[in-house]
């Protein structure tokens, strides 16, 4: 009996030092955890276009990222999936012409909602623009700003309709004329 | 959905960027001329060919952006524009800092398109703890209040970006007003700000949730999709208080689902997806684990699953599927012919993901050609990351469903020549195990390694082979062992293909040590072999010490074949051998030499630094060590020291001359330890250690030929002969899914699920085992008893002594070894004694230093003292002026060899202090001592995180004091840092203490007007009721035992009512009304900190269950 409880007691010891050190340190982070990243356009070149970081990154590690971030979409065919698992997440991408839109998401966003996103973006931008380019969204970097903060805002996706996306822009843009 | 790609690439032509951007088609609103200072950069971007050019025009740029903003002729529509050139420079990388505050001015003066441009240029450049952000502050109560509808719904925006926390109540009330607004959008947008609130600040918004509801029942869908965010936030942290509102999701995902809302929320004729995925997920929540709440959605989820468009090409239809399959296997069955189609898709994350879901419906009767599936996969994989989980995966598999034993040694052969070194190492250790201990059936085990044997026999057959590391060492262990079982086969010969391999260039040391322990093993049940004969001769005179050490051993061995066969029994390798980690079998060995004159026992670091200081011109200590020094060189110690001795690996040169008698008593101990059902644990620390990274075999390696299955290799032929393309893909469903679903139509084997668990382990310890335990026990006791007969009474007499030896502070330099043996003593008497705690902890320490012996038996002289060393008991207390105080026991925080680290919490009245000790247990100093906390959220320590020592003398103990405070309120936290040390190699030794809220409370004096003064003035309050034991008695009790143990004091008390008050460090009130009241007693505090009346009431809550 004694050899037994002994037994268990050292297998007890062995699984005890698997488990992971504490959990209490993720409950504190995980509010701030956002489920969308970042939203980087980039075109085939590796040149920014557009970004957007919902968690602070510094400015150095951003250029960094980017350029890792353009090479991971290259590296893929047309034929392989648009999700990327990419270190501690993951990243949905399309391409557009030369363009690629790339978002940057956490375990529990859900791949295929941000990649619908991306596509809806895209019909917003084409309804703004009539026939968006990559100069119109260089040319009006903060409009497109503007449409991309009422569709994503704090990493959460907050609006799809196309509407009421744009009816704060229209204003915008109304007042300014006159 | 899929085919909106094709469709929106074709919309887009002028995407190319070839056109003039002056009149592009359709000429949208609100264009940049190409001319202005915008348009300028914009073009120079697109002409730039090199990093160095974008550094150049950036450098420009900034230079006159610079000038431009802070000259005060700047017009606020120049200003605009400089802001979209800025934000520019920082996409690109370069940080312009130099704009932030114009950013910040823009956003307060600028009309509206201005001040949006200001508001988006401070959400990119500033970051939540930005100081600059407090400058934004007041623009945004501005804009809150303004009569235009454009500027709020500005301010609101930003504020769900960005916002100080500690601002948040300047602008709450004026945002809780705007959800009764009559514009949609407003209330949408307050939502969203009330959402970031709750995200940076849960507590300020605890009192406004009763408004959440409402945005919840808005007639609005924005707003009611808004407060969705809130809703998931909140029912993550606690489902349970959410459940009443199940209903409400569940009508409003019907209502979404059945086309209910406008018709401008579809996306591409779904209706609003992305909020069906948002209530989804919400659901998903509430029902998790709650049968009678997921009755309620059952309805409206398969309505959304019958009008969802499931796309099954993508990994997200698999994923989907994958978790569906968790809960129900039949549902894969439906969608078999899309997985089988994933299976050969180019791309390999999808093939994984398919792996993956196969994986989870494996049973008994699909297992060989998932199996096979997965192997295919794994010899094209190159990605390490893959080949560790996949052959994780096939392994248990294998363990857990193998059809066959062939199958099962061959699948196992597989994932070990392609896992080769990168593979888990429990997947070969667990493999061993499994043959070690056999299942319930003899014969059954008996035929698995047998199988197993000759497989191994014919993979070294071939001449030119290469096989990973851990392949050979399972191999030769197996070999070793098992090797009787072929009763037709030659020992010879496999001693022969062992003895190649030992001189294969690719085969590592410690490969080889595996090698020669199988080949002991087996010529144990050989009379003679020339095979082994030529091998000692051969590795007699290798320059590899260890490989030298086990020639020696072996051919020891050979020569008294009595003792080989008790030392190497039979299919042993499950019993448990105790092991006298700490020799005291040589007590009277030790004490015969002693008494003759010879010196004591010196560990080898020891050794080192005297003869360093020998060799030093100036001898700093002149007495103490060259007297010791003197006494080492008579020669003894080195060759005849009983650690020595078993050390093999550590000996220069004189291994060779070992006496025979000693060797025999010793090797005892060193080569059981190997081969112990243990025996291959001990070498994994040794893996782990090197990680050989060396590359997995070629794919096309001899042995995979081999893993080809019967039932694939038959329905391949079937297929063959139909030589249809569909077909073949319906029999790999058939044989896949096989199993799944009783009553599948598809399933051509579909008989009743018999899941063969062949390999299932069995629980380890029997009853035989105990008693062979006792003998083996009695076997290492016996044997060096019996070869040195004087032992027995030294032994006691050593014991009588402990306590004198154990409080010695400064003599260490008598004799270590006398009291290692003294320190195993104790176990030993105890067991005589009986069963008692302290057996159980000796049994427990001895059979842990089993585990890891292999430290102590190959590589490494100063183990075996060290561990003595640190017994060593060195005196602490704490300083004078603190000794005064109320403070904790001492404690061992951590230890290692020659170091150990004390600590000692002092309460003082202002402060905690934590009082660390560094105790230099050895006879050298210690240099370069460095302690170092981790920073954390929790706690603050005051002046610096570090602490240095220079010198640590031998024998003596330094101290360093650090206030500690608590920086975050909580109930407990940990405080975890290290220490290094440098002695011949640089050493690291990490420890952890826990600091609990108590360490940081100190009783308030104050008075009873004050109290209620104060009582008036704090807003945070925390009420609750306790029960109290009868024992508690009454209030007054009650009241002390939380004086005691959380240091409050007490102000009075009145009847059945009291109060008390304490501070926490530095100077943070809380206040604490009691009252009881029939067995319940009534806490309500109040502090002006939120957290601190909950974490204290926590204490309280401890405090009352203890007492």
């Amino acid at each position: 009996m004694v050899l037994d409880s002994l037994e268990d007691s050292i297998q007890m010891q062995k699984y005890s030092s698997r488990l992971p050190a504490s959990s209490n340190k993720e409950t504190i982070s995980e509010p701030n955890r956002k489920m969308i990243k970042f939203f980087l356009m980039v075109n085939k070149q590796g040149q920014t276009r557009l970004s957007r970081y919902y968690e602070h990154v510094e400015i150095h590690k951003r250029t960094m990222l980017e350029a890792e971030v353009i090479k991971n979409c290259l590296s893929r065919s047309r034929e392989q999936c648009s999700f990327i698992e990419y270190k501690d997440f993951k990243l949905v991408y399309r391409q557009y012409a030369a363009l690629f839109i790339v978002v940057g998401i956490n375990e529990t966003e859900n791949e295929m909602a941000v990649y619908e996103l991306i596509h809806n973006f895209v019909e917003v931008l084409d309804r703004y623009f009539s026939r968006v380019s990559e100069l119109d969204i260089m040319f009006n970097l903060d409009r497109v700003h503007i449409i991309l903060d009422e569709m994503v805002l704090n990493g959460c996706i907050v609006e799809t309709n196309k509407n009421r996306i744009l009816a704060p822009l229209f204003v915008l843009d109304k007042m300014a004329e006159s | 959905m899929s085919d909106v790609v094709e469709r929106t690439l074709s919309a887009l032509p002028g995407l190319l960027g070839q056109h003039d951007p002056g009149a592009g088609p359709g000429g949208g609103p609100g264009r940049v001329s190409a001319t202005s200072r915008l348009g300028g950069l914009i073009r120079s971007i697109t002409a730039l060919s090199s990093k160095h050019e974008e550094e150049k025009l950036i450098q420009q740029e900034q230079t006159n952006l610079k000038a431009t903003v802070s000259a005060p002729t700047t017009t606020l529509r120049l200003m605009k524009e400089c802001m979209v050139r800025l934000i520019y420079c920082e996409m690109l990388g370069y940080e312009s800092s130099f704009g932030y505050i114009h950013a910040i001015k823009l956003a307060q003066q600028g009309n509206l398109l201005e001040k949006r441009v200001g508001y988006l240029a401070v959400s990119l450049f500033l970051h939540e703890n930005h100081e600059l952000l407090l400058l934004l502050v007041n623009t945004v109560v501005k804009d809150l209040q303004s009569t235009n509808l454009v500027e709020v719904c500005m301010a609101l925006t930003v504020v769900s970006q960005i916002f100080p926390r500690e601002m948040i109540p300047a602008v709450l009330p004026l945002i809780e007003d705007k959800l009764q607004h009559s514009k949609e959008i407003i209330r949408r947008k307050a939502v969203q700000a009330l959402y970031k609130f709750y995200l940076i600040a849960p507590n300020q918004v605890q009192h406004i949730h009763d408004k959440f509801r409402k945005a919840l029942c808005d007639r609005d869908v924005g707003v009611m999709a808004a407060s969705l965010h809130i809703y998931l936030q909140m029912i993550k942290k606690n489902a349970s208080g959410y459940k009443d509102l199940t209903e409400s999701f569940v009508t409003i995902l019907k209502q979404v689902v059945g086309g209910k809302l406008p018709i401008d929320f579809n996306y591409h004729s779904v209706p609003a997806p992305w909020l069906q995925i948002q209530l989804l997920r919400i659901l998903g929540l509430l029902g998790k684990d709650d049968p009678r709440t997921s009755e309620l959605m059952y309805d409206v989820l398969d309505e959304s699953l019958r009008r969802a468009e499931i796309n099954h090409n993508i990994t997200y239809g698999l994923k989907a599927l994958t978790y569906v399959i968790q809960q129900d296997p039949n549902l894969a069955l439906q969608h078999q012919m899309t997985i089988i189609e994933c299976l050969d898709h180019p791309d390999p994350i999808i093939k994984r993901e398919t792996l993956e879901l196969l994986y989870r419906i494996t049973n008994g009767q699909n297992v060989t050609v998932i199996v096979q599936k997965m192997l295919d996969y794994l010899r094209q994989s190159k990605e390490e990351y893959t080949i560790i989980n996949l052959t994780g995966k096939i392994a248990e598999l294998a363990e857990k469903y193998a059809p066959d034993n062939e199958w099962f040694i061959q699948t196992m052969n597989a994932v070990f020549s392609v896992g080769g070194d990168v593979m888990h190492p429990d997947i070969p250790n667990n493999f061993l195990r499994l043959l070690a201990e056999g299942f319930d059936d003899e014969k059954e085990d008996e035929q698995l390694r047998l199988y197993a044997v000759q497989s191994y026999l014919s993979l070294l057959e071939e001449e030119d082979a290469f096989y990973p590391q851990k392949f050979l060492q399972v191999m030769s262990w197996v070999l070793g062992e098992y090797s009787y079982l072929i009763n037709d086969g030659d020992p010879e010969v496999i001693i022969t293909r062992l003895h190649r391999l030992l001189k294969q260039t690719f085969v590592t040391s410690e490969t080889k040590a595996w090698i020669m322990t199988a080949i002991t093993k087996m010529s144990s049940r050989m009379s003679c072999s020339k095979t082994v004969d030529k091998l000692i001769q051969e590795f007699s005179t290798s320059l590899d010490t260890c490989m030298r050490q086990y020639a020696f051993e072996l051919k020891h061995l050979c020569e008294n074949k009595e003792l080989m066969k008790k030392l190497l029994p039979l299919d042993a390798s499950c019993d448990e051998i105790m092991v006298d980690a700490s020799l005291s079998f040589l007590d009277g060995f030790v004490a015969e030499g002693l008494s003759s004159g010879a010196a004591p026992y010196k560990p080898h670091h020891q050794r080192q630094e005297e003869k360093l200081s020998q060799e030093k011109a100036l001898n700093f200590e002149p007495y103490g060590l060259s007297f010791t020094s003197s006494m080492s060189s008579s020669g003894f110690t080195g060759r005849q020291s009983p650690a020595g001795l078993s050390l093999g690996s550590d000996m220069s040169g004189n291994s060779a001359e070992i006496g025979q008698k000693e060797t025999n008593c010793l090797k005892l101990d060193g080569v059981r330890k190997l081969w112990g059902k243990e025996g291959y644990l001990p070498k994994k620390e040794n893996k782990t250690g090197k990680e050989d990274k060396t590359q997995p075999v070629p794919p096309d390696s001899i042995l995979m030929g081999h893993v080809v299955d019967p039932p694939l290799m038959q329905s391949e032929q079937q297929v063959v002969s139909l030589s249809e393309e569909e077909k073949e893909k319906q029999q790999l469903a058939s044989t896949l899914f096989v199993g799944l679903g009783s009553n599948s139509a598809i399933s051509l084997m579909g008989r009743a699920d018999t899941i063969t668990q062949k390999l299932k382990k069995k629980s380890k310890i029997s009853e035989t085992q105990n008693s062979e335990e006792a003998y083996s026990f009695q076997n290492t006791a016996t044997l060096p008893f019996s070869s040195l007969p004087d032992t027995a009474p030294n032994n006691k007499e050593n014991f009588q002594g402990n306590e004198h030896l154990g409080l010695r502070k400064v003599s260490l330099s008598s004799s270590e070894v006398l009291e290692a043996s003294v320190s195993f003593d104790t176990s030993q008497s105890l067991t005589e004694a009986g069963l008692d705690e302290k057996l159980s902890n000796c049994r427990l320490s001895t059979s842990s230093l089993f585990a890891d012996s292999n430290i102590e038996v190959f590589q490494p002289p100063q183990n075996v003292p060290d561990i003595v060393a640190s017994k060593a008991p060195l005196s602490l207390c704490l300083p004078e002026e603190l000794a005064g105080h109320p403070h904790s026991e001492i404690v061992e925080l951590c230890s290692r060899d020659i170091l150990t680290v004390y600590s000692c919490k002092v309460w003082t009245d202002d402060c905690s202090l934590l009082v660390l000790f560094v105790a230099n247990n050895s006879t050298s100093p210690l240099k370069t001592v460095n302690l170092v906390f981790e920073s954390t959220e929790h706690f603050k320590i005051f002046e610096s995180l570090s602490c240095h020592f220079p010198v640590i003398e031998a024998q003596s103990i330094e101290s360093c004091q650090k206030c500690v405070q608590l920086e975050k309120v909580c109930t407990e936290g940990i405080l975890s840092g290290s220490i290094s040390y440098h002695l011949e190699t640089d050493t690291h030794l990490e420890f952890s203490l826990t600091f609990s809220l108590s360490d940081f409370i100190r009783p308030m004096k104050i008075t009873t007007e004050d109290f209620g003064r104060l009582w008036l003035s704090f807003s945070n309050d925390v009420k609750q009721n306790l029960k109290m034991s009868p024992s508690q008695g009454s209030l007054s009790i009650a009241l002390n035992a939380l004086k005691q143990k959380l240091k409050l004091h007490i102000v009075e008390i009145i009847g059945n009512e009291g109060i008390a008050a304490c501070r926490l460090l530095p100077s943070i009130p809380c206040l604490l009304h009691c009252r009881t009241h029939a067995r319940t007693l009534a806490l309500w505090f109040r502090s002006s900190c939120s957290a601190l009346p909950d974490s204290l009431l926590y204490q309280c809550q401890k405090v009352m269950e203890e007492s």
